[in-house]
């Protein structure tokens, strides 16, 4: 199982000082965050893509190339990929490129993008949002997977004998998550390709997790990729630490209160009940986080939001020491006892393509 | 059967609560049927969180749950700035938008001056028609003054036996041309005279799956999804050679 940490990159005032970063050092603070994840021994960083303020991430293979460069174990990866408004041919050209730079530690999950004036901005209109992201996918996937493309579809320009570069790494495309909170047509489209299905998680009921997950357990064994316990889910999380639980609700509680998503809402007691957000000692943390599995079976990737609503970075720093240190290594120990032999690990580049010489070798 | 009754005043007693009651009362006296009241009130919190955070939090799932569930709806409210009041109008806003289509409702209103009797009109009844409900012909308003005047207690005797008429299916065919010839008396014979008036509400619109689009109302796995296998999909999308 791989545990890991995703980012929105929102530039957000810390209420305790009034302060907001500039977008310089939020990006900055982001860069030290990726490295530190690295340091404690997380195996994930994930980024968000925005093209609107209060967001900086607006150019996610740009950060995240200059992150492969500065780690050396870390899976470099998205939160997500807007595979709506982006051109397929680009995404396909920047990732095979990072996939080079950064020697195969390179995933991506696609999502269509929430924010409505982003689709005119880039020529597009919200209500094709499902059919741009079933289109420009299949685009994309036989832009990796075949050298010469000819293609024709309702959204881009046709491609005569097209061939995209770099080609991906060693032959073999990066794993594609498909992140989707409430759209079953996005659960329906990762089991139909095979690929991995990721649910943000943390902002709705346990219980609407379940059923997405459910669904997209059963829709890829329907496609034959395997059983369902074998599909390969990636969950979010939500986590403030410290030694007392106490401590940590009193820290966290104004950051929750002013939060962009929640804030001004529910209670900091009411949203820990309703939904995955878990505000105590490491152990809390460690028990809410073996609770998932209770309902969404065993899974492979594990990503926790710890950068947002103006937290300032020193604490976030603090935030991962504490994952790396108390919290991770006890799920990877627990998670692994309680996994399956016939539930696949999470994938990575090397596993990949070793299975795809293992097919071509039988073939 | 299943009537739900949804009351939006603020005070207690409230005189919106006391219409609701009278219209509950004469719509039991023409159909039997079970009735839950929803007070907007308790659940004011629990709405302005699901505007916040996106999805209902338990009770204000369980009341969602429950109109969509209905057979019949009562929804009354106060008359605030010439309109419904906030509340009653953020309480169908995170509805689901199918989970009223084709049911009944009797919309009714309370205001402290007949000035505003025709907010039934163009309030209520508009947002009952966005919502793809079957809105009954009779609406009730009730201003101070009517609650000592004759006149109300017709009125809502009417809209009762409307809502009444249109919650039982129809069941005998052969007497389908008494429809509206009952007369005041209550009773068994009345409520199959109503039956028997009874529309055919069980078209494809009212037995509609309802999305999971929008709000949350309901959380069954077993049926929540309808899935668009992806060739399909795929294949709407393909242009022709």
């Amino acid at each position: 199982m791989q545990f890991g940490i995703f980012t929105v990159g929102d530039v957000t005032v810390d209420p305790t000082t009034g302060r907001a970063p500039s977008e310089h050092e939020r990006i900055k603070a982001m860069l030290a965050i990726a490295l530190k994840a690295e340091e404690v021994g997380l195996d994930v960083f994930a980024t968000g893509e925005h093209h609107n303020p209060p967001f900086v991430p607006s150019s996610p293979t740009t950060m995240l190339g200059y992150i492969a460069a500065r780690t050396e174990r870390l899976i470099l990866s998205t939160s997500t990929t807007l595979i709506t408004t982006n051109d397929p041919v680009k995404i396909a050209e920047d990732f095979a490129m990072l996939q080079h730079l950064a020697d195969g530690r390179v995933d991506v999950m696609m999502g269509r993008g929430n924010t409505g004036p982003v689709y005119p901005w880039f020529g597009k209109d919200i209500r094709d949002g499902i059919d741009l992201a079933v289109e420009n996918y299949a685009l994309l996937r036989r832009l990796w997977d075949e050298d010469v493309v000819t293609w024709k579809g309702k959204f881009r320009t046709p491609l005569q004998s097209f061939t995209s570069t770099p080609r991906p790494l060693d032959g073999v495309a990066p794993f594609v998550w498909h992140g989707s909170i409430r759209s079953p047509e996005i659960a329906e489209q990762a089991a139909y390709y095979g690929d991995g299905f990721f649910h943000n998680n943390i902002f709705w009921p346990a219980s609407h997790t379940k059923q997405m997950v459910s669904l997209y357990r059963q829709r890829y064994a329907h496609y034959g990729h395997g059983t369902p316990e074998q599909a390969i889910v990636g969950l979010g999380g939500q986590v403030f630490m410290r030694k007392n639980s106490q401590d940590a609700v009193r820290e966290f509680r104004p950051y929750f209160d002013n939060a962009p998503v929640y804030g001004h809402g529910p209670s900091l007691e009411e949203f820990t009940s309703q939904t995955p957000l878990t505000v105590g000692s490491p152990q809390e943390v460690i028990e809410r986080t073996l609770s998932f599995r209770e309902y969404v079976g065993d899974y492979q990737r594990q990503l926790f939001l710890m950068d947002h609503a103006g937290l300032p970075l020193k604490t976030v720093l603090e935030q991962l020491d504490l994952l790396g240190e108390e919290v991770v290594p006890v799920l990877r120990k627990e998670f692994a006892n309680l996994k399956p032999a016939n539930v696949p690990d999470a994938p990575t580049h090397a596993a990949r393509v070793a299975a795809r010489n293992t097919e071509v070798g039988t073939a | 059967m299943k009537l739900v009754v949804v009351s939006a005043g603020l005070s207690s007693p409230s005189s919106t609560r006391l219409l609701a009651d009278r219209l509950t009362a004469a719509t039991l006296g023409q159909v039997d049927a079970e009735a839950e009241v929803i007070e907007l009130r308790d659940l004011a919190t629990e709405i302005a969180q699901h505007f916040v955070t996106g999805f209902p939090p338990a009770r204000l799932a369980a009341a969602l749950d429950a109109v969509a569930a209905a057979d019949g709806l009562i929804a009354v409210t106060p008359v605030f700035a010439a309109s419904y009041s906030g509340l009653f109008k953020s309480f169908f806003d995170v509805i689901d938008k199918d989970a009223l289509t084709g049911k009944p409702v009797l919309v009714g209103a309370t205001g402290g001056t007949a000035r505003h009797s025709l907010v039934t009109e163009h309030a209520l009844r508009p947002l009952f028609t966005y919502l793809r409900a079957l809105v009954l012909p009779t609406a009730v308003y009730a201003a101070s003054e009517d609650w000592g005047a004759e006149g109300l207690a017709q009125r809502i005797t009417r809209a009762g036996r409307e809502l009444a008429r249109f919650m039982a299916p129809s069941t005998d065919e052969s007497s389908e041309d008494t429809a509206g010839r009952s007369t005041n008396e209550a009773g068994p014979s009345a409520t199959a005279t109503a039956a028997a008036a009874a529309p055919d509400v069980d078209t494809a619109a009212a037995i509609a799956p309802r999305s999971l689009h929008g709000a949350i109302t309901s959380v069954d796995p077993a049926a929540g999804f309808e899935v668009v296998p992806f060739a399909q999909r795929l294949a709407a999308l393909r242009p022709a050679d």
